[in-house]
């Protein structure tokens, strides 16, 4: 670390926004998935697929960068959720930060674990999550809602997780990288 | 950066969970309590999205009209024999149309018909279909409203063919209209020739159900379905469906209108017709007013 004068120079600007960038990659990506995914591509199941995708974003990152997405940003989120799906304010913000909770006390044991065994959690987690979301809906409007939902957000969660997962571990290598000066 | 102590930023850090998740809570309670508040927000988010679905949704259907122009030259000749024998087909309606249209207007002139009062609507541009996982609902692009954009709230959505849906909240340059099939969607209809009344009710689903028919009078297969006055939400006799048994031999709707693609809405706002109990958004500033005063 102590190499010389050189390192012990303020950072500059740019060093600044670059840092702040990598740091704030985690939360704009799952904002703006958020986004994109409302958009009118007349997809089959985009409903279906936006809390899946936070989901997954929110797991990824609780797991491997839980500095970046701090329990503020994954409440916005939820809310963004909450208003562009249609789904009671405030639901998928109090789901969304339980799964954070949870995946953040399991963390110590899930990082170095095999990649299947965090998929098969994850499919787990958010069978679990989508359910509590059906159960909540159910009880806020005081009637039984389908259950098919739940059950293809299961499936997209398990099917699609790999695909992002990859992704992510490129970003979260790559363009994301925490600098480790 | 404002520097803290070790122990009080750890403090800081285990507390932000259970204060966001109370947080959370607290803006279901919200909702619960206050419809109008995450309905506002909603308008708001509709609002200052809306340009940018109107940029994507424009390229999509550009590409959805575009494509196949190639292969519909193939199918050209096929086609054009089939739109003839359609067209001859329609001309015969036409002329049945129009001969039902005179005798119409002359029971109409014998029974001192009073019309109903026409309809204000404007022309809105399906942007995005923004279905909830349990909601069907689409955001309609609206010319800037003159002064109020409440005023369009309650507007019945029609497309083409038949009824669509009703708008639900509007903000300055989009309206969100609730689809018939909404879960929330409940619209009094008139079955058949002799207008007997039942509810049309969304199961999410592609065909409403039809609920509340009168005991022994069940609908029959085929009826047309329009809607019915009562509640005075809609006005009467606007086209919406046509009674079908589904595979568990429940009366459902098929609807007229294309509603998994729908690209154009007239929105009508008829005035006068809203019930009673229905909260009226547009007229509540004045009802503070006047309590002020």
């Amino acid at each position: 670390m102590a190499h010389g004068p050189a390192m012990r120079r303020p950072p500059s600007l740019w060093r600044k926004l670059d840092a702040t960038a990598r740091w704030a990659f985690p939360g704009a990506l799952l904002v703006f998935g958020l986004v994109v995914l409302g958009m009118p591509f007349g997809m089959p199941g985009q409903a279906e697929l936006r809390p899946v995708f936070a989901m997954a974003c929110v797991y990824f990152w609780s797991l491997y960068r839980p500095a970046s997405l701090p329990a503020l940003l994954t409440a916005a989120a939820g809310l963004l959720l909450d208003l562009l799906g249609l789904t009671p304010l405030g639901l998928w913000a109090a789901l969304l930060l339980l799964l954070q909770w949870v995946t953040i006390a399991l963390r110590r044991r899930l990082v170095p674990a095999k990649f299947l065994f965090t998929w098969g959690l994850f499919t787990a987690f958010a069978a679990l999550v989508s359910f509590l979301a059906w159960a909540g809906q159910s009880l806020l409007y005081a009637s039984l809602l389908p259950l098919w939902p739940t059950a293809l957000e299961t499936l997209f969660a398990a099917g699609l997780y790999p695909g992002l997962a990859a992704l992510l571990i490129r970003a979260h290598r790559g363009p994301a990288a925490v600098e480790l000066t | 950066m404002i520097r803290l102590s070790v122990p009080f930023r750890q403090a800081l850090s285990r507390l932000t969970f259970p204060v966001m998740l109370v947080v959370s809570l607290g803006f279901i309670l919200i909702g619960r309590a206050d419809q109008g508040f995450s309905d506002r927000l909603r308008a708001e988010l509709d609002d200052v999205l809306a340009p940018a679905y109107m940029l994507v949704s424009g390229p999509i259907q550009a590409a959805e009209h575009g494509t196949g122009a190639i292969g519909h030259l193939f199918t050209l000749s096929a086609e054009n024999t089939e739109l003839r024998a359609e067209n001859a087909r329609l001309l015969q309606w036409q002329e049945v149309a129009m001969a039902l249209e005179a005798q119409n207007n002359a029971l109409k002139a014998s029974m001192n018909y009073v019309p109903p009062a026409t309809p204000t609507y404007s022309t809105g541009e399906v942007v995005a279909d923004l279905g909830g996982v349990y909601a069907r609902s689409v955001l309609v692009l609206v010319p800037p409203a003159n002064g109020n954009p409440q005023s369009l709230v309650g507007a019945v959505a029609m497309d083409g063919r038949g009824v669509a849906g009703r708008v639900v909240e509007a903000g300055g340059r989009s309206a969100r209209v609730l689809l018939i099939t909404d879960l929330n969607s409940r619209v009094p209809v008139a079955l058949g020739a002799d207008g007997a009344p039942a509810l049309m009710t969304g199961t999410n689903g592609p065909n409403p159900a039809l609920l509340y028919w009168a005991p022994g009078q069940p609908p029959a297969e085929g009826a047309m379905v329009l809607t019915n006055s009562q509640g005075g939400a809609f006005p009467p006799g606007l086209p919406v469906g046509v009674v079908h048994y589904d595979a568990q031999n429940d009366p459902v709707v098929l609807p007229l209108a294309n509603l998994d693609a729908l690209r154009l809405l007239r929105l009508f706002s008829y005035p006068d017709n809203l019930p009673v109990l229905t909260p009226i958004p547009h007229t509540k500033p004045a009802a503070t007013h006047s309590r002020k005063r």
